[in-house]
């Protein structure tokens, strides 16, 4: 009877017709919302955010093509990212100079061969293991970069970095990418480029024994694939796509300096991926917004956006380790089944819950951080719109009110979701109509 | 005289002081079905093992079709035409059926480590990897991933996976073991279906398969090949039946 029942499903998972205008479409939609969001969000703190996003997007995508398509868990995916952007920058000072003739347009192309040139030689050396050995061959040679980047300080410029100036006269198209979105528009063609190439190797042999090696090398070696190599050129296509994020990036903010290429930008990508979903191909690309949101919109809010960030990441590896591309693909059965109107309405009665409980914390932690980081705590502090003063007693009662109130009020809700959520199952296994 | 396919000579494996594999000589003629029973721990796994290259032997040749390939990677002697299947299955178990045997394809196909062709235009790739998919009869489950499948599903799709690469020589670990008997039945059928034309060198406990399907059988205990000869002979064989046979058949 089970079994039935699990034949019948697979059979009704409809086949992939490549080719069709259905396997387009979402790529249309995003071209689409591309180009038509800097016309919404015209002001010029949301068109440099929306930049940071492209960038961040293509480099996080192209870290997946590591950590989610081949199983490598990289601590120094920046190393390529940043030494595309000291290759891109060089190269606009070069074409400033007259001594490179490089239309401004085709400069990632510059980083994508920086990002390669290193990644060949350093993902020799780290493919050759898989796991806990490759992620600490990663670490060292990032250190390694990052250690040299403040000895070659021709290449580096040292402390300070390389600046550059992006406009060169030398373009293909009647721009000279001054304001900033043009260069918007430059990015987001780049992201999109990259985003779909990147997604055209998922679908190549490569692609598919990349997958194959994360799951089992030992197998791929036994249908005639030498793991190292699938590693090995995955690794190198990744680093190229690294490298165009640099380019784009050195167009963008015309100066790299040696933090590009530190542990903690790799280690930012790494948790962007994460928080997006390695699993799934647009997982990345959620991820890399969401983290290039708080960075830009966050930090300017509050000083505690890093915690939050934080506690994001330990949330999603703690309760959704599929990332936020898991928490919406496990809404697909539902959706095609038109189930999601016996989803929503729990949903609906979790929402003030969730914020009630969500502002208790948000402002207990910026309450604590008011206090110990204020040269004066008795100052009063502005949180969500009113006046507080933290050194008196009341908004602390309230504040831990409200988030154990909400903390109840949350268990309550997430009962009703949780029985949703059993009634949908129950409906999809056929169990129920 | 047969071409020999796989041939064996003083072949010795030892784990740190343990002498798993001692001495062991076995021709295995081109075409022939070549079951190789024994009680458990004798080393037939190691055998397989040592033969797909998967380990390095502690003494010994091997050769296929006459060329030597101990010594070499096992994606190499896969790319000479030996092809084997786990005890233990041994799956890309996130990917789906059709992409395990899309995967077990490409090589074979010459695809390489291509980042230029695309998997689902490859008509001749596709068309193989369905046909495949049909012979193991897995078309109902073409899209659910193979750690979903249930046990005997999951042994034959690790049939498919190493058939698929068209290599001559395939070597089968148990291929039926913790079967039913109507699962046992459907697998060796699909085996001789899928072994036609090749040399097939299995591992099996099951004696009805073994005298079922092959043309002859090497008894190995500890290490050691007790003897080879056809299934009649191996049944008429006194010291196989003092050291294993007797005791199976008591049992
Ligand atoms: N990698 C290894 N390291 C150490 N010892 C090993 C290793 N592989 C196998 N052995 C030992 O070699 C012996 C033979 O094992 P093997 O798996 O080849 O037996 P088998 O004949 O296949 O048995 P079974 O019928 O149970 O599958 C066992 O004693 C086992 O413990
Ligand atoms: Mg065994």
């Amino acid at each position: 009877m089970k079994q039935q029942f699990v034949n019948n499903a697979a059979s009704s998972v409809p086949r992939v017709r490549f080719g069709s205008w259905g396997g387009y479409l979402p790529w249309i939609i995003a071209i689409i919302v591309v180009a038509v969001l800097p016309l919404i969000l015209k002001s010029s703190h949301s068109v440099s955010m929306l930049s940071q996003m492209g960038i961040a997007i293509v480099f996080a995508l192209s870290y997946n093509m590591l950590l989610g398509q081949g199983g490598m868990l990289s601590f120094g995916h920046a190393v390529y990212f940043g030494l595309g952007g000291f290759f891109a920058i060089h190269a606009l000072n070069m074409v400033g100079d007259g001594r490179l003739s490089i239309p401004l347009e085709l400069i990632p192309l510059v980083g994508a061969l920086g990002g390669l040139l290193f990644a060949i030689p350093f993902g020799w050396v780290s493919t050759k293991r898989s796991g806990t050995s490759f992620a600490m061959i990663s670490l060292g040679l990032g250190e390694l970069v990052a250690a040299s980047s403040l000895m070659f300080t021709g290449f580096f410029g040292g402390e300070g970095g390389i600046s550059g100036n992006r406009v060169t006269d030398i373009t293909l198209l009647p721009y000279s990418y001054g304001p900033a979105i043009e260069v918007y528009y430059l990015i987001a063609a780049w992201a999109v480029i990259s985003a779909a190439l990147m997604y055209l190797l998922t679908q190549t042999p490569l692609g598919r024994m990349a997958n194959a090696v994360r799951d089992n090398p030992e197998r791929a070696e036994f249908v005639g694939y030498n793991p190292r190599l699938v590693r090995f050129f995955q690794f190198s296509l990744a680093g190229l796509f690294a490298g165009v994020a640099g380019g784009l990036y050195a167009i963008s903010y015309e100066l790299l300096t040696a933090e590009n290429l530190g542990a903690v930008a790799s280690g930012t990508v790494l948790l962007a991926t994460f928080i997006g979903g390695v699993g799934y191909f647009f997982g990345p690309i959620l991820g890399a917004m969401l983290i290039t949101y708080l960075q830009t919109t966050l930090s300017t809010f509050s000083e505690a956006w890093i915690l939050y960030f934080g506690l994001i990441f330990v949330f999603i590896v703690m309760f959704a380790p599929q990332g936020l591309a898991g928490i919406i693909m496990l809404h697909r059965p539902a959706w095609k089944a038109g189930l999601m109107s016996r989803l929503l309405p729990s949903y609906a009665l979790a929402v003030i819950p969730v914020l009630l409980f969500l502002g208790g914390v948000v402002a207990l932690i910026e309450m604590g951080y008011h206090f110990r980081t204020n040269y004066d705590p008795s100052e009063p502090m502005g949180l969500f719109g009113m006046k507080v003063v933290v050194t008196q007693v009341m908004p602390w009662i309230v504040a831990v009110a409200v988030t154990l109130v909400g903390a109840v009020l949350c268990r309550l809700s997430f009962r009703r979701i949780n029985a949703a959520w059993a009634d949908v199952d129950a409906i999809l296994a056929g169990e129920k109509r | 005289m047969t071409a020999i396919a796989l041939k064996l000579t003083d072949v010795n494996k030892s784990f740190g002081a343990a002498h798993i594999i001692r001495g062991v000589n076995l021709e295995i003629r081109k075409g022939e079905r070549h079951a190789i029973i024994g009680p458990n721990g004798a080393g037939k796994s190691t055998l397989f093992n040592l033969i797909s290259g998967r380990f390095g032997l502690s003494s010994g040749t091997i050769e296929l079709h006459g060329k030597p390939i101990n010594g070499l990677p096992a994606y190499e002697i896969n790319r000479l035409g030996l092809s084997r299947s786990f005890q233990v299955t041994n799956l890309f178990h996130r990917m789906t059926v059709i992409e395990n045997l899309r995967c077990a394809l490409l090589w074979s196909m010459g695809y390489r480590y291509s980042f230029w062709h695309l998997v689902p235009r490859q008509k001749r790739l596709n068309e193989e990897a369905e046909r495949l998919l049909e012979k193991i009869r897995l078309t109902a489950r073409r899209d659910v991933p193979a750690s979903l499948l249930s046990y005997a599903e999951q042994r034959a799709l690790e049939i498919g996976a190493t058939i698929a690469g068209g290599a001559d020589v395939i070597l089968l670990d148990e291929p039926t073991a913790g079967m039913s008997a109507t699962e046992t039945e459907q697998a060796v059928e699909l085996i001789r279906e899928v072994t036609e034309d090749k040399t097939l060198v299995m591992v099996e406990h099951d004696m009805s398969v073994v005298f079922g399907l092959a043309d002859r059988v090497s008894v190995l205990v500890y290490g050691q090949i007790l003897a080879t000869d056809t299934p009649e002979g191996i049944r008429n064989n006194r010291a196989v039946q003092e050291a294993y046979l007797g005791t199976t058949e008591a049992a």
